[in-house]
């Protein structure tokens, strides 16, 4: 009986987060303003419900949390930067105080803003703190979130690492692989060779590789930071917008590069009847925009899902409220981690390798009969 | 309200738009241009010493077929001399033996023409002498027959007696 009910709140847990339901945002609302700060109330209290602890690990933060001691999130502060109607506003995310409930009210230039569930709102001129859609308005926020932050440090570190293998053969001269270089050209010769090449053919390839490497190893990096707890556990390339913009510069690329014939096949499909040339027209131009729209998604859900299977099944200690739980949650998790990390090289070889299909099929010369 | 998971935020959009751009234009100038050109000079040069060592191996082989046919041309050559010598000897030989034949049927017939030459002049020698000595002799015997004036008679007598006067 206990076995059934666990496999029904996981598989609840699992399945409402990854649908996209207002419901359940509602209920993490709820939840969300128990949970916050009051662990130990919950745990004794109630049912332990997961959810809201999971959609604020995969979720984006204005601050970088590592742990909570004694009731206290101990966590960096991170900077918040607003574009308002008065302009510019920055100031460090400390000053809400770990507040995500809309109640505490930070004053900058003589305008009232509140946190709630990680965003920042601008309460109305007069209108009481606490969030509310009648009385807050929604400035266009920059700041450096966690995800943001994860990425810059991400861009760090692929830099570095990139640079270093570059200066290898800069010294070397074009000599065979050492160190860093060992790592990284393999790797990079797998983008060429099979992803690339194979894809866009090769005559054209290489106007392409900088964008398909760097996207690669964008994706790579990020995925398998993004396992790390604490440190790198920021879930970017599990954030739809990061993905989103992925997805749009593959877009781009393909679509400023596609020639005569990509055009033509999409507003005169060479070899059909007329109007089914013609009820082509609108089908491939919604194409455009799907193939790219797959991608964004296939990445996210892929992460953010890897990212809930881990955190849920760490979750079944608290939802049974017994340490033994770990001796099955933990291989279990150590299982699933270990098959984020195939799918964290998975994913970034998917994403790359359609985009190099795109392109491919955009700059294709056909032969006609 | 929006799920948040699948809202994107355009803070985050405009963040990632930046930053990708940076890190696309970084790495492309500073990373893949130097590692790619690397890679593709070095799998050229790869090409290149692989395609010269089949070069070297095609130029031995072709070098070693060129000695073969060497050799047996110089084995041929030898043979040939060797033949050749070998004639020459054999008729070198056979010319001194006619030579050798000639010369010594020569020798004899001169030999033989000699020997008859001094026989005859031998011959003449004696039958000189011989004629000498019978005139000596016959002188002698004529002077004793005729020493007497019966005797010188006797022999007109039968020298007439002879004498047939038919």
């Amino acid at each position: 009986m206990l076995k059934n009910k666990f496999i029904k709140t996981l598989v609840f847990s699992i399945l409402s987060l990854v649908f996209i339901n207002s419901i359940q945002a509602d209920n993490h609302a709820q939840n969300s303003s128990e949970h916050d700060g009051n662990h130990k109330k919950e745990a004794s209290d109630e049912a332990y419900d997961p959810i809201p602890v999971i959609m604020h690990h995969i979720a984006d933060a204005h601050d970088w949390h590592f742990f909570d001691y004694n009731g206290h999130a101990v966590s960096m502060p991170l900077p918040i930067i607003l574009w308002t109607d008065n302009g510019l506003v920055t100031f460090m995310s400390s000053e809400f105080h770990h507040d995500n409930t809309g109640e505490h009210v930070v004053e900058k230039k003589g305008m009232r803003f509140i946190k709630f569930h990680e965003k920042i709102y601008q309460l109305k001129d007069g209108a009481p703190a606490g969030f509310d859609y009648e009385t807050t308005i929604k400035p266009l926020d920059l700041s450096i979130t966690k995800n943001v932050f994860a990425m810059l440090m991400s861009v760090l570190i692929i830099l570095i690492v990139f640079i270093k293998t570059a200066s290898h053969y800069a010294k070397n001269g074009a000599v065979a692989p050492k160190g860093i270089a060992s790592f990284m050209e393999p790797l990079i010769i797998f983008v060429r060779d099979d992803i690339a090449k194979v894809n866009i053919g090769e005559k054209k390839y290489m106007k392409f590789m900088p964008y398909l490497l760097t996207v690669f190893f964008f994706i790579w990096f990020n995925n398998l930071l993004g396992l790390i707890p604490w440190i790198g556990g920021a879930n970017l390339t599990g954030n739809i917008a990061v993905t989103f913009v992925l997805a749009v510069f593959t877009m781009l690329v393909t679509n400023f590069n596609g020639n005569k014939e990509y055009w033509g096949h999409i507003f005169w499909m060479p070899g059909a009847p007329v109007p089914v040339k013609i009820m082509l027209i609108p089908i491939e131009l919604v194409g455009i925009v799907i193939k790219p729209f797959a991608l964004m998604v296939r990445l996210f859900a892929n992460i953010t899902a890897g990212h809930i299977v881990v955190l849920s099944l760490i979750s079944l200690i608290f939802i049974f409220k017994n340490a033994a739980m770990g001796a099955v949650s933990v291989p279990f998790a150590l299982f699933i981690s270990v098959l984020e990390l195939l799918v964290a090289f998975l994913q970034a070889y998917v994403f790359t390798m359609l985009s190099a299909l795109f392109i491919g099929t955009a700059v294709a010369e056909h032969e006609h009969h | 309200m929006n799920n948040p998971l699948v809202t994107p935020e355009l803070g985050l959009i405009i963040w990632s738009t930046i930053v990708f751009c940076i890190l696309f234009f970084l790495l492309a100038k500073f990373a893949w241009k130097p590692i790619l050109n690397a890679v593709k000079d070095r799998e050229a040069s790869i090409e290149n010493a692989l395609n010269a060592a089949e070069q070297a191996k095609k130029e031995m082989q072709e070098l070693s077929a060129n000695n073969e046919v060497l050799l047996n041309q110089a084995r041929a050559e030898r043979d040939e001399m060797l033949k050749d010598a070998r004639a020459v000897k054999d008729k070198m030989i056979s010319d001194a033996k006619v030579t050798a034949n000639a010369e010594a049927e020569r020798i004899i017939a001169s030999a033989k023409e000699a020997i008859q030459h001094e026989k005859l002049a031998a011959i003449t020698e004696l039958k000189n002498q011989v004629a000498t000595l019978s005139i000596e002799i016959a002188e002698k015997i004529i002077k004793q027959e005729l020493s007497t004036a019966e005797k010188q008679k006797s022999l007109i007598d039968n020298a007439v007696s002879e004498i047939n006067l038919n």
